[in-house]
């Protein structure tokens, strides 16, 4: 059966600003809608997205997780070894990582990553009331502990947000977002393939970990670099724009802020309801391996699909009362980190860095609250802030 | 929804002398938690008896996983249950997937199979057949008859070198490893003696060019439990009791304990809860044997308890 057709641009400038209206309609219109103006298929509910997500096998993502097809096109730089590799090139670097970044070294950062957090709630609260929580607090804590756990100098770390935000747009088609980002990527990239390097990294950090299990035969030393690349591209922007959907829930839900005071164990749960209400990534593509079946429609084999992941974390077939951000609620089992084996293997670092930042905050702060008009940052695939301007009440 | 996992037999056949294959799928026909070459599944048998078995399937088929079972004389009865009293239709208990024994990118293998060790070799050697590398197999056995797939094997051509114990005599380890060149990377997997052989031929090769897997008897202390428990949460004094067909997680949810979760397959490792008291039953992917011989960390989506009590940091 032919899909329902939508002529919506995703990428525009009105549906980033606020794209609830347009997932609402890809959503009612059925499992499958097609988007005539990309040439692509959208899945934007719960069900499909997540299946789609998890099955590998028929919906790749060695030909990119982007509009463009591999395929058929070269890509703007080296593909990842992760988000852009399907089994079995992908295995390796995954196992790799996984263990690099998984449950048991983060404990080991656990300590270190809440006093950083305390000294800076420490600093912002002592430079006034009012700051503007998206460079104050969203940035300044990624940027702060993440290169540092990586392992890669303090120069030029100004470097990452940019070469973040360029990459993510990159995602999309090459609109406006992504000739802005045009001039200054060569450098950018230049400067992060620099930081790959062995000797350019620290002896105890995840960049040196990848480096010895190169040399312990589980990579080989072409993949070493691209898999600390990884870290840099897919670490940064997605926890600040992670950090700021959930300082922002909490400036405009204040009686949420005092349920997390009266019960800080929930900080984790917090931030995961932020990733569903807010989904900081908003959308990724896969390729058809073959002819797929989705409702009734045959998804042709080679054609790219979009999955919108902030539609599918506000479905109301898999959420009660979606658009609320609600502690109460169990967000367990939303696509915010993706699913399956692509699922973001840094979540547990995201998810530190945000209980580090929301316990801090939580000992200090009695009320956050909007101090100013709020603004919004425009990406191709992230749903960003660009200032959310708050009053801090202190306890 | 019942969380504590299971394993419909869809297939069971011999295939080679003392050896069957079973095909394993999902109760209610849902995709198996993923995998790579290597991997091993936990088999939960009735009595508690945990039995591990290398994954020799296909893992582009998300459906259905394929062991081999060796029937074991001297074993403790896992294998024998398998062969004698298992049926088409019946369920197994699940751990895992887990993989100790990953394929690593390299341009050549050599891979060495001794009897039933075939078996995680099976889906390594697909998949360097697949990536175009440059690959040998020698694989021994008793007879003939017992060498598992081997007529499957045959379909390689002079890649693979079948070489039963009655005909060849002991395996040529040293004319075998005589091809390795730098970037060769040496895969084992069979009885004790023969990976002691090939540690020994292999003792002049750079580290970490050989990996093997050993059917090491299994550490654990105890049989795995088919009984209720009970979970503790320090912290609100409550106590839980967790039947037999609903998992640790749902019961700490329905409670209204705040544990996140995510892929509810033992794989993210997003509902890792302390374990102050009591033993766990690890069935995730995540833990390695070190971490799972301390007891402190469990995940709640899939694993269990071997105490009558866990006592949990919630």
């Amino acid at each position: 059966m032919k899909p329902p057709a939508s002529h919506a641009d995703p990428f525009d400038h009105d549906n980033l600003e606020d794209p609830g209206p347009l997932h609402e309609r890809l959503r009612e219109a059925g499992p499958v809608v097609r988007l005539s103006r990309y040439d692509t298929y959208a899945l934007a509910r719960y069900e499909h997205v997540h299946a789609a997500l998890t099955d590998w096998q028929r919906f790749q993502s060695a030909a990119g997780v982007g509009l463009s097809n591999f395929r058929y096109e070269k890509p703007w730089r080296p593909p990842s070894l992760l988000l852009e590799a399907d089994p079995p090139h992908h295995d390796a670097p995954r196992r790799v990582l996984s263990a690099i970044v998984g449950p048991r070294a983060l404990h080991r950062l656990r300590d270190r990553w809440a006093a950083a957090a305390a000294d800076l709630a420490d600093r912002v609260l002592s430079c006034g009331d009012v700051i503007d929580a998206v460079p104050a607090l969203a940035e300044a804590f990624p940027l702060r502990v993440f290169p540092d756990a990586v392992g890669i100098p303090e120069a030029g770390r100004e470097n990452l947000l940019p070469y973040g935000d360029h990459l993510f747009n990159a995602f999309g088609p090459p609109n406006d977002l992504v000739a802005a980002g045009a001039g200054r990527i060569a450098g950018l990239s230049a400067w992060v393939n620099a930081q790959c390097a062995r000797d350019v990294l620290t002896s105890d950090g995840f960049g040196a970990a990848i480096w010895a299990a190169a040399d312990r035969g589980d990579l080989t030393p072409e993949q070493a670099p691209l898999v600390v690349r990884s870290l840099l591209s897919a670490g940064v922007d997605t926890t600040v724009h992670g950090l700021s959907a959930v300082l922002y829930a909490f400036a405009t839900h204040p009686d949420q802020w005092e349920r997390l005071r009266a019960q800080p164990a929930l900080a984790r749960v917090a931030f995961d309801e932020a990733v569903r209400w807010e989904s900081p990534v908003q959308t990724f593509f896969r390729t058809a391996t073959t002819d797929v079946t989705v409702g009734e429609t045959v998804i042709p084999d080679g054609a790219k699909i979009l999955m919108f992941l902030g539609a599918a974390n506000r479905d109301p077939r898999r959420w009660a009362n979606p658009d609320r951000f609600d502690l109460s609620r169990d967000p367990s089992g939303h696509v915010g980190f993706g699913m399956g084996i692509h699922q973001c293997v840094g979540q547990h670092i995201a998810r530190l860095e945000a209980e580090s930042v929301l316990t801090a905050l939580a000992r200090r702060v009695s009320r956050i609250e909007l101090a100013g008009p709020v603004r919004r940052h425009h990406n191709n695939t992230l749903r960003a802030w660009r200032s959310i301007p708050v009053r801090l009440h202190r306890k | 929804m019942a969380e504590t996992r299971t394993l419909r037999v869809a297939g069971k056949e011999p295939v080679a002398d003392g050896v069957i294959a079973l095909t394993l799928t999902d109760p209610g026909g849902a995709r198996l938690p993923d995998w790579t070459p290597g991997a091993h599944i936990d088999l939960v048998l009735p009595g508690g008896l945990v039995r591990q078995y290398s994954l020799c399937g296909d893992r582009w088929d998300p459906y259905t996983y394929r062991i081999a079972v060796l029937r074991e004389t001297g074993g403790r009865g896992g294998s024998a249950y398998l062969h004698d009293v298992l049926d088409v239709g019946e369920a197994v208990g699940l751990g895992g997937p887990r993989n100790n024994f990953p394929l690593v990118p390299a341009a050549r293998y050599l891979f060495i199979a001794g009897g039933i060790g075939i078996t995680p070799l099976l889906p390594m050697i697909a998949q360097a057949d697949l990536l175009g590398a440059d690959w040998q197999l020698l694989y021994g056995g008793r007879r003939e008859a017992s060498l598992a797939f081997g007529r499957h094997l045959g379909g390689y051509g002079d890649r693979v070198h079948l070489r039963p114990e009655d005909r060849y005599g002991l395996l040529d380890l040293p004319g075998f490893l005589g091809a390795w060149e730098p970037g060769t990377r040496v895969y084992c997997c069979g009885p004790a003696p023969l990976l002691a052989a090939v540690e020994r031929a292999c003792a002049g090769l750079p580290p970490h060019t050989l990996r093997t897997e050993r059917f090491a008897a299994t550490t654990l202390t105890g049989p795995a439990r088919s009984t209720p428990f009970e979970i503790e949460l320090a912290r609100s004094k409550a106590v839980l009791t967790v039947p037999t067909d609903s998992s640790v997680l749902d019961v700490l949810t329905a409670a209204g304990a705040d544990v996140l979760s995510s892929c509810r397959q033992g794989v993210c490792g997003t509902c890792e809860i302390t374990v102050l008291a009591g033993e766990p039953d690890h069935r995730d992917s995540v833990l390695d044997d070190t971490e799972r011989a301390a007891g402190t960390r469990m995940f709640a989506c899939v694993s269990r308890s071997r105490s009558d009590r866990l006592v949990v940091d919630l």
